[in-house]
């Protein structure tokens, strides 16, 4: 990703994440982080991420966002009243994470990790020719669509990733889904209303 | 199984079924088990003089190279001794089952009584120090729990605690000279101690270990307990606090001395054991002169006696107060028991100036209390008299001084024991209760007529069984000095009380200033209730402000204060219930942890 | 053609868990609150893709990152659908969302 696009869409991911922490209506708020996380998304797509930057339009602004939305509107929340926050916590709001920050600086300032290797459709024809050596001829991945679209010079981002998770990370998988059926129930146990003892 | 164990397992096997098994509810049988397993062990005890059995011994603890065994040491001392205690139980249980008919808590008199037999046992066997010294607390603990049989009487209940407490002073010394004997001579079994010549601090060991003694058998300056142990039920002072128990201390002498050889002995310590003997028995002898209660003047008595018996050993002849310990045991525990006939006759009344003319009412009785007194009094021919003239013996051959003290008390003894005869069985009825007394059941009449003969026939019968030759030393009438001093004390005493109070209504010499500091046992008591009180009260203010402020002010009390203050500390402005407060930790501590991980 | 460092990747990153932890320290509304949470996670997963990204395997990225990411995806919508009826269960006992009010757990 191209440098300026790179620091356009952290702005306006860091910028959503101020309005977020700024803001005193709690829907502009929301709507505000939905704004830091499009950002977000076009810091994965800019990291080859397709499929997981899709993931967070769809499950985070999507979905969960939206949720926030309905919960505040569900409650009736009124903007935060007028007064003001109070100088202590604000300074400990500011001096904390500036010193993290600052931690995190002092560490760069020690490493470095050089560029990123580029993926362009040569060096994904490379990585074909390089792929397996010791995958045999009739594994999946070779028949797969992921090795054609690998030799159609395309990254084969959501073939990868459905086949590293369906089988390396399958029983993880089972276990997200009994988790989160348990949630399912939970938000159901939670909302209903307690009977009153009679 | 060696029979001789039997004398150890029947007395507790007794002691634990009246306690565990039978209980208040059946305290007829309770009373029958004891007085049959007391028989039995009188039985084992006699057919061990004639058989030649030796004891056995088995590992009870072992420390290292040091071991501590349960043995049994079967030689004439304890063979003797035995007999003496297992007779003299036999007949306390028989007179018992009369005199404590009608008690709310026969069965456990009767379960503390077999308590009491299988510690006796085990002191008179034990073949080592330790043993000895395990048995030594358990007839401690008998005897508090019978001195504190009727305990509802705050009497009884202060005269247990008294014993046990001063038994304790004296059993602290006793534990400490086992520890130098067994530094000593290396070994704690009386059958390796022997030395062959004296070494250092063993005189300081023979006068712990003599502290034990002094504890037990109510040595001056811990005989205060004795008299007021006479709180409890009248055959318990009979058994215990005249005869047997009480003797313990001259017997434990006795063995301790049989065993590391007389040659040894540092002089020094044993005439200090011979002049607290001594003292002790002239003290004791002037006491009982004023005493009104018919069991103080037989506890004084006892205490003089045993005065004489530890005077003996310290002349180093164990012989002759092992030989007065056998005659004593049964004249004592007979006029103890003669005394419980009479109160038991009088309906609790002790005091000898509300009796008068028993004789007459109770002819069983009175002969037989006035064998006792004979025999007490060393009248020719009695068994007291040979056992007596052994100690004067012993110490006219060593010691004049201690020669004169025990001719005056010999002459004391006559004077207070023909004083109690002549108010308490002659004269007139002084109460209603003495006026109509009866002559005690059989059961009780039955008891006091064997010790009567035993008390008389005792030497002979010493001398008649080759295993009882420790207990004859010597049975004759020999014209010389020390019999003719023997029988003037006599004399000088039966006339003196003639004098004094033969057919007197009150006693002429109570308000006689000596007399009043003899009632009032010298002050003693008083003495020692002040000692303690000072002791007390200044240790216990020390100890006071000790605890106060330093352990509960600072120690204890200031950590809880330092942990309660760091905790509100924590509380108050750390579990404060802002969430921001908590985020703003968590903030903190993970900028603590990234520079410790990172940057240190 | 000029792309960004991942040191500038990983600054974002700490930079937008800074501004998620700022929020979290000084808004009172707890519902903003859990939306500061979301974003720090959020911060959390564009370094792992990053590394996923920086980490070439073969010339392909690590994708073992993004699975994680996915899965960090998963478990935040779960816990935002309890969390969130949490809020409101919450807020029928208590009728407020302020965290100045909440204070029940003060030792």
């Amino acid at each position: 990703m191209p440098t300026i696009l790179f620091y356009l869409f952290a702005l306006i991911m860091i910028g959503g994440g101020i309005g977020v922490v700024a803001l005193k209506n709690p829907v502009s708020s929301a709507l505000s982080m939905i704004v830091s996380f499009i950002g977000l998304a076009a810091l994965f797509v800019g990291l080859n991420a397709y499929f997981v930057g899709i993931l967070q339009i769809l499950v985070y602004t999507g979905a969960v966002m939206v949720l926030f939305l309905f919960i505040i509107m569900l409650l009736d929340l009124k903007k935060e009243e007028e007064k003001q926050f109070s100088s202590s916590s604000i300074a400990a709001g500011v001096v904390i994470p500036t010193l993290l920050v600052l931690q995190l600086i002092a560490v760069f300032q020690t490493s470095d990790f050089g560029n990123f290797q580029a993926i362009t459709p040569e060096s994904l024809a490379m990585s074909e020719q390089q792929l397996d050596p010791s995958i045999p001829a009739d594994s999946v991945i070779r028949s797969s669509m992921a090795a054609e679209n690998l030799a159609d010079r395309k990254l084969p981002d959501v073939n990868l990733i459905g086949h590293k998770l369906f089988n390396e990370y399958n029983l993880p998988l089972q276990i997200i889904a009994v988790l989160l059926l348990v949630a399912t129930v939970g938000c159901v146990a939670l909302s209903k209303k307690l009977k009153a003892k009679s | 199984m060696n029979s001789a164990l039997l004398l150890l397992i029947i007395p507790l096997l007794s002691a634990i079924l009246i306690h565990f098994l039978l209980q208040q509810k059946m305290a007829s049988i309770a009373a029958i088990l004891g007085t049959i397993g007391t028989l039995v062990t009188l039985g084992i005890s006699l057919s061990l003089l004639s058989s030649d059995a030796v004891g056995c011994s088995f590992n009870w603890a072992q420390i290292g190279d040091f071991n501590v065994n349960i043995g049994i040491q079967l030689d004439q001392l304890s063979k003797g001794m035995m007999v003496v205690v297992t007779g003299i139980g036999l007949l306390v249980h028989v007179f018992s089952l009369g005199y404590m008919k009608d008690d709310e808590s026969k069965a456990r008199y009767f379960g503390n009584l077999s308590l009491f037999m299988f510690s006796m046992t085990g002191i008179v066997l034990a073949d080592n120090f330790v043993m000895m010294f395990i048995f030594w607390e358990l007839v401690g603990l008998s005897s508090y729990l019978l001195i504190g049989h009727w305990y509802q009487k705050d009497s009884a209940a202060d005269a247990a605690k008294k014993a046990f407490l001063s038994n304790r002073v004296g059993d602290f010394g006793f534990l400490i000279g086992i520890l130098m004997i067994w530094g000593i001579t290396g070994s704690i079994v009386f059958d390796q101690m022997a030395l062959s010549a004296a070494t250092p601090f063993l005189g300081a060991a023979v006068l712990l270990v003599f502290c034990g003694a002094i504890g037990k058998s109510a040595q001056l300056p811990l005989h205060v307990w004795l008299p007021d142990a006479m709180e409890g039920p009248t055959p318990v002072s009979a058994l215990i606090h005249a005869a047997t128990m009480v003797a313990a201390g001259v017997y434990m002498m006795a063995r301790f001395f049989f065993s590391i050889g007389f040659d040894v002995i540092p002089d020094c310590s044993a005439v200090t054991i011979a002049w607290i003997g001594g003292i002790t028995s002239l003290a004791a002898a002037l006491m009982a002169t004023q005493q009104d209660d018919i069991k103080k003047i037989l506890a004084y008595s006892t205490l003089s006696q045993l005065g004489y018996m530890v005077m003996a050993v310290g002349l180093v002849d164990p012989n002759a107060g092992m030989f007065h310990l056998y005659t004593h045991a049964w004249f004592k525990a007979l006029l103890f028991l003669g005394s419980g006939a009479v109160i038991y006759a009088c309906h609790h009344e002790q005091n000898i100036w509300k009796m008068g003319g028993l004789f007459k009412k109770m002819p069983i009785t009175g002969i037989t209390f006035v064998i006792g007194t004979l025999c007490l009094t060393a009248v020719p021919f009695t068994s007291g008299f040979f056992s007596k003239e052994g100690i004067l013996h012993a110490a006219h051959e060593s010691n004049p001084a201690l020669f004169y003290i025990a001719v005056a008390v010999a002459a004391l003894t006559t004077f207070y024991m023909f004083r109690l005869l002549f108010i308490a069985f002659f004269g007139k009825a002084k109460d209603e209760h003495a006026a109509h007394a009866k002559e005690v059941p059989l059961v009780m009449a039955v008891p006091l007529l064997i010790l009567g003969l035993m008390s008389l026939a005792s030497p002979w019968i010493g001398k008649a069984i080759p295993a009882l030759n420790d207990f004859h030393p010597h049975i004759g009438l020999e014209m010389n000095s020390v019999t003719i001093a023997s029988i003037a004390a006599f004399v000088v005493g039966l006339a003196a009380a003639v004098v004094f109070y033969k057919g007197k209504e009150s006693d002429p010499l109570a308000n006689n200033k000596v007399m009043q500091l003899f009632r009032n046992k010298f002050y003693v008591d008083e003495a020692y209730a002040i000692l303690i009180k000072i002791f007390q009260d200044l240790v216990a203010a020390i100890v006071h402000f000790i605890d106060e402020f330093f352990i509960n002010g600072l120690l204890v009390g200031g950590l809880t204060r330092i942990a309660q203050g760091t905790g509100n500390l924590f509380r108050n402005h750390c579990q404060s219930g802002r969430l921001q407060g908590y985020a703003t930790l968590l903030g903190l501590g993970a900028i603590v942890i990234i520079y410790i991980v990172t940057f240190l | 053609m000029q792309t960004a460092s991942l040191t500038e990747y990983l600054f974002m990153s700490g930079l937008l868990f800074a501004i998620g932890l700022a929020g979290v320290i000084i808004r009172r509304n707890i519902i903003v609150i859990f939306m500061c949470l979301e974003m720090m996670l959020a911060a959390a997963a564009l370094t792992l893709i990053a590394f996923s990204r920086y980490h070439t395997v073969n010339g392909l990225p690590d994708y073992d990152g993004q699975m994680l990411m996915f899965f960090i995806i998963t478990v935040a919508a779960a816990e935002v659908a309890v969390g969130l009826a949490i809020i409101v269960a919450l807020y029928r006992a208590r009728q407020t969302v302020n965290t100045e009010d909440l204070t029940s757990l003060k030792g």
